[in-house]
């Protein structure tokens, strides 16, 4: 478990990991950490400011936003989570399955893909969200289906290079099975590159989840939702644009942190990389061109 | 032991309507018997890598058979650990996110030593090839190249083969690492009475390791000849080869 003892090391990616359990938990604990219900409307209240019993102050209806914010996890995150895991599992099992068995299987799967991605994705989204109705599981649904094209052609980018590597030759010289290779080799040194291509695309589903709400085509009002609570701060964005800070700032310090800690993975699971941190600088640098000599090739 | 009847592979050229091939290897013929080290020599492009390919049964061939012990190679039951491997890069040749210990306790796995037994299994083969227990934890990258050479002997040694294919195993090393290597391999293969398949360009590793040498020329076999009469060689080719070895 070398790979953990780095990663407890990098304070970046230590911080940018506990903020991201602690905002999954609280949006799983919503009903709980929420001081108010999100969809109460207090007129009276309108644009109050920030005070003890509304600590974050309430919106244009006078609804609660810490309480909104807190409900907004749930489609803002956590259900984009699942689809971002879904799409990338199917890429994964398609881009395994092409990049390591080659051949037709791979032809017939690539074009596939290509098929798919040759439609860009917001429009494949607008068709889904056209032909099956407005709401936040079509969103994801369309995500699922456009996103894991391209996964899958990542993937078996990064596989068909290590497949070519001596360790996988020796290991089919020996007898060892595919499913043995692909699980125990080229899954393991396969995990890095997966890891940052899914994070950094589920920073960028989290934008598209919150442009779609934004649009009114995701989340439906009254719920709450990220996206969609800047999109309802835009109508006041001139007299009051203080509403405007919670949801921005909540979108942007998640993604940060999801691109930190993707990065930082990545930094920790590579043992050469791992290493080196702790090398006198010459040897460091004699190190780097060694690894990009690599994989340059 | 092995026995390979004309065997011929070609490979598409690259384009994607491309129709033409090229021919690789054509008509090879040669046998190896327990404890026998041929050499199979040849020029860069020469097919005599592809060759190790085919016998490990890593490819398959277009035409003819490759036998291992009556059986072809292409099964990979029937051949589990009986044929092992050492390649020419080491660079690549271990898992990078694997230790020594990982990358040999998976040759072990594969014959199903387990616990206690592999572990003293380990020690014993690192032993042999010269490495002492403290390289058990070490990862590829902070090897050296002899070293990272050695470890994949023993990782090839650990399934108890009766055939090791080594392909340029000792070309990317220095002189005198190539050396050591060559003596480690020539010791081992006394001790264990393993067949060796040295495919190499050098001609003089070959002649120190090797009982017979198989010259290969654009996927042909030029000769056949043991190392004691390489000097009797009677094809133009075998001769030009000897030529630039003695000059």
């Amino acid at each position: 478990m070398k790979w953990l003892k780095n990663a407890l090391h990098d304070k970046v990616a230590m911080a940018s990991f506990t903020f991201l359990v602690l905002i999954a938990a609280a949006g799983i604990f919503a009903p709980f950490l929420a001081p108010h219900d999100p969809k109460a409307v207090h007129m009276d209240m309108r644009f109050a400011p920030a005070s003890w019993e509304y600590p974050l102050g309430n919106d244009q209806l006078g609804r609660c936003v810490l309480s909104r914010l807190i409900y907004g996890i749930r489609p803002s995150l956590l259900w984009v989570l699942a689809a971002l895991v879904l799409s990338v599992g199917i890429g994964g099992i398609v881009g395994f399955v092409a990049g390591y068995f080659r051949g037709r299987l791979d032809a017939v799967l690539m074009r596939l893909c290509d098929v798919m991605l040759s439609f860009p994705g917001y429009v494949m989204t607008l068709a889904i969200i056209g032909i099956m109705g407005v709401g936040l599981e079509n969103i994801l649904i369309a995500f699922v289906l456009s996103k894991w094209p391209w996964f899958a052609r990542v993937i078996r980018t990064s596989v068909r290079q290590y497949a070519e590597a001596d360790y996988v030759r020796f290991a089919k010289a020996i007898g060892i099975s595919d499913w043995q290779i692909m699980t125990r080799h080229i899954a393991l040194v396969a995990t890095p590159d997966i890891a940052v291509i899914a994070s950094s695309s589920l920073g960028s589903m989290i934008l598209q989840i919150s442009g779609f709400s934004f649009l009114g085509l995701g989340i439906q009002a009254p719920n709450a939702e990220w996206g969609m609570m800047l999109s309802e701060a835009r109508e006041v964005m001139f007299s009051r644009p203080e509403l405007m800070l919670a949801p921005g700032l909540a979108i942007v310090l998640t993604v940060c942190a999801v691109n930190f800690l993707a990065d930082a993975l990545q930094t920790a699971l590579d043992p050469k990389l791992g290493r080196s941190r702790q090398k006198p600088q010459a040897l460091v640098s004699a190190l780097d061109t060694g690894i990009s000599g690599k994989s340059g090739r | 032991m092995l026995k390979v009847e004309g065997v011929a592979k070609a490979y598409k050229k690259a384009g994607l309507f491309s129709r033409e091939r090229e021919q690789v290897l054509a008509d090879i013929h040669f046998a190896c018997d327990y404890g026998e080290c041929l050499g199979i020599i040849g020029e860069s492009g020469s097919g005599k890598s592809t060759l190790g390919r085919l016998v490990l049964g890593i490819e398959q061939p277009d035409r003819g058979s490759i036998l291992f012990e009556g059986e072809s190679v292409t099964k990979r039951r029937g051949r589990a650990g009986k044929i092992s491997a050492v390649f020419q890069d080491y660079t690549s040749s271990i898992n990078p996110f694997y230790t020594v210990e990982a990358a040999i306790m998976e040759s072990l796995r594969l014959i199903g030593m387990g616990g206690q037994e592999a572990s003293d299994k380990l020690d014993f083969l690192l032993d042999q090839v010269g490495l002492d227990r403290s390289y058990r934890q070490k990862h590829p990258h902070e090897l050296s190249g002899g070293e990272v050479q050695r470890v994949c002997i023993a990782r090839a040694v650990a399934t108890n083969p009766t055939c090791i294919v080594l392909d340029e195993a000792i070309s990317s090393l220095d002189g005198s690492v190539q050396m050591q290597v060559l003596q480690l391999l020539k010791q081992l293969g006394q001790t264990y009475r393993m067949s060796y398949l040295f495919i190499t360009h050098d001609l003089q590793a070959a002649a120190y390791l090797c009982d017979r040498v198989m010259i290969v020329h654009r996927g042909r076999v030029v000769e056949t000849v043991a190392v004691e009469q390489l000097k009797d060689v009677q094809s133009a080719y075998a001769r030009k080869l000897l030529g630039m070895v003695m000059l």
